[in-house]
């Protein structure tokens, strides 16, 4: 419990940290981000809303103190502003609406990455100097070198363009209303094949590297010999015995991926404008829309400090020495 | 730092309990280096990086003069006048990829060498002085760790002025932390060894004994952290360019990759314009991914392959008896 209760209090420092973050870049970058985004876009704002836009940037030179605490309130209460690009739509809608879209996508090819590379790593190590452990791993070494977003466009091109087999964009197809019926899950299914197989093709090498070499150091303990010396199954001793105790650097690798996928899931997205974050994010950047950035940014680190947080409850469940400890 | 450091030789000289430590850092990183040389994985990691070097240093002389200079020569496949066909503002793609080299890999191998200096001096400092530094050190290393970093990337570059030196910047900001938190436990490892103990009972001031006596016996992951800083480096700059984020102007692959997209090569199936930019990403990391195995296989011997599986170590019984 008291481990549970320090990665929380370390959880909301790390938040506080990524608002404070906000809170001072515009103040501390030079010039004026204000008239600069106002000179780009193309909305006309009143007066009072070009103020509290400067209010919120730090620009009209106020004291610094009292606006931290106003601005902390502001985000606290889950107000980031107004979108520019998208006035007058406020920030948080904005992102509400893409949120979901970039946590299947990002969810969808965590999950099959993880189990496949685990289970890849696990083979591997199992028959080390066999077929799969002389082959793979340099294969997807070499895939994974590979930007996430120039794979995505060569999985554009290749089953998008030429051969015509799968959805080029979007998340679903035009005209077809969101809803809970077959027709739909499977199209949007369909449309998240592409985008999720470039990102599990990047991220499938990492992990099973990672549970390849833990597995290997597992294989030489004792307790491995001693389950050999009792006549298991080697399948049994492979996935009960050598497996199980491989897994936890997994584990704890995969808290710290989150962040990475989301990343990758980002550029992924502005290939196949999928309609998340990411690609609402490049809008942002290309309409100099700050106060969408700032709150994508904080959005996406909520997200993947409570992900992490879920990662040290499972932790917790499965490595009894945290518990006592 | 002392006035020693210029001058090995005389360190050695006045210092005789020095000796012991720079002659081991010495035989270490030699010793280091003869075995990468062997090491087939390192040899080929090393090559494919020096081509690659060396096309970017000669791009000047095959290509001269402006590489981004627009034509009327729009879109062509690639043919024996231009080896990769030209963009579709009929700039040469083989000119733009040269070129782009220089700034990708200058980019990269800054930003991947400046971050791992910035861990060394956390990770180091952090496990040396224990304590209060140490907490609030790792407390840092940890936030920035968790902090997801593109979407960090994006936001600082999005308020910085454009430009290389922002780039190279922003990259550190989000990239030193990963190599603080692997520094600082070997660190730890060395810290409690008795040559430190030693050191400090002789009476050798904290930057010595950090400098002189523990960071040359961490060689290997120090080298291993620098290679994975450059990679890392090299993919986020292309990621960040490829958002339209980084210098526009600057030639660059990310950036060649941006243009190819805004240009709509993609959709008009103009395959050889975004190709070579992204191949060369891949393979100079690819490249740096191989060295770094190969130093992982020289420094943890049981993750070399079993050329034939002679002696037995416990991995290999289980595995070979499998087979059978």
């Amino acid at each position: 419990m008291s481990f549970l209760l320090r990665r929380l209090g370390f959880y909301l420092l790390a938040f506080w940290a990524s608002i404070t973050l906000n809170f001072l870049l515009p103040r501390l970058m030079p010039g004026d981000p204000v008239t600069r985004m106002l000179s780009r876009s193309q909305q006309r704002l009143e007066p009072q809303q070009v103020e509290a836009l400067r209010t919120m940037m730090g620009v009209d030179g106020g004291p610094i103190i009292p606006e931290y605490f106003a601005y902390l309130g502001r985000i606290l209460t889950g107000d980031f502003g107004m979108s520019i690009s998208r006035f007058p739509t406020p920030v948080s809608e904005v992102i509400a609406s893409q949120l979901p879209w970039t946590l299947l996508l990002g969810l969808t090819s965590l999950i099959i990455a993880v189990i496949l590379g685990n289970l890849l790593g696990i083979l591997a190590a199992w028959r080390r100097g066999g077929f799969l452990d002389s082959v793979a791993p340099p294969l997807l070494v070499f895939i994974g070198s590979f930007p996430y977003f120039w794979l995505a466009m060569g999985a554009l091109y290749i089953f998008g363009i030429n051969m015509g087999v799968a959805p080029m964009s979007h998340a679903f197809s035009v005209g077809l209303v969101p809803g809970f019926n077959l027709v739909f899950i499977l199209d949007v299914a369909a449309h998240l094949i592409l985008p999720a197989l470039t990102i599990v093709l990047v991220s499938l090498g990492g992990w099973m590297l990672g549970m390849r070499n833990t597995m290997i150091a597992t294989n030489s303990e004792d307790y491995i010999l001693m389950a050999e010396a009792k006549g298991l199954r080697p399948h049994r001793i492979m996935l009960n015995y050598a497996a199980r105790n491989a897994m936890l650097p997994s584990v704890t690798s995969m808290g710290m991926s989150i962040g990475f996928i989301v990343g990758g899931a980002l550029l992924t997205e502005v290939v196949f404008a999928y309609p998340g974050v990411g690609y609402q994010l490049l809008g942002a950047v290309q309409g100099l829309d700050y106060p969408l950035m700032q709150g994508m940014f904080l959005t996406i680190t909520a997200a993947v400090l409570i992900a992490n947080f879920l990662v040290d409850l499972v932790y917790v469940r499965l490595d009894p020495r945290v518990r006592k400890g | 730092m002392s006035q020693n450091d210029t001058n090995p030789q005389t360190a050695v000289a006045e210092d005789p309990t020095d000796e012991s430590a720079v002659n081991r850092a010495r035989v270490n990183t030699t010793r280091l280096l003869r075995t990468l040389l062997r090491n087939g994985k390192a040899v080929a990691g090393l090559s494919i990086i020096l081509v690659f070097i060396i096309l970017a240093l000669l791009a000047p002389l095959l290509f001269p003069g402006d590489p981004s200079h627009i034509t009327s020569d729009g879109a062509s496949t690639p043919s024996l006048q231009h080896l990769l066909g030209t963009t579709t503002k009929g700039q040469d793609v083989l000119g733009l990829t040269l070129w782009g080299a220089r700034s990708s890999l200058f980019v990269g191998f800054a930003a991947g060498i400046f971050s791992t200096i910035v861990g060394v001096l956390v990770g180091l400092s952090g496990a040396y002085f224990g304590r209060g530094l140490d907490e609030v050190l790792s407390l840092v290393t940890n936030v920035f760790l968790l902090v997801p970093g593109l979407p960090l990337l994006v936001i600082l570059a999005a308020f910085m002025p454009p430009g290389i030196g922002t780039v190279i910047v922003v990259l550190v900001i989000t990239g030193w932390a990963g190599s603080a938190r692997v520094m600082r436990s070997q660190a730890m490892s060395i810290r409690g060894k008795d040559y430190v103990a030693a050191a400090l009972v002789s009476g050798e001031r904290p930057l010595r004994i950090m400098v002189r006596e523990i960071l040359p016996n961490m060689a290997s992951v120090v080298m291993t952290t620098l290679l994975g800083c450059i990679i890392g480096s090299i993919g986020a700059q292309a990621g960040l360019e490829f958002l339209g984020l980084g210098d526009v102007n600057t030639i660059s692959w990310g950036t060649n990759l941006f243009w190819a997209t805004s240009d709509g090569s993609l959709m008009l199936g103009q395959w050889w314009i975004f190709v070579p930019s992204g191949l060369a990403i891949a393979l100079v990391a690819f490249a740096l991914a191989l060295c770094n195995y190969a130093v992982d296989e020289i420094t943890n011997p049981r993750l070399r392959r079993p050329k034939h599986a002679t002696k037995s170590t416990a991995a290999t019984t289980v595995a070979r008896k499998e087979e059978k």
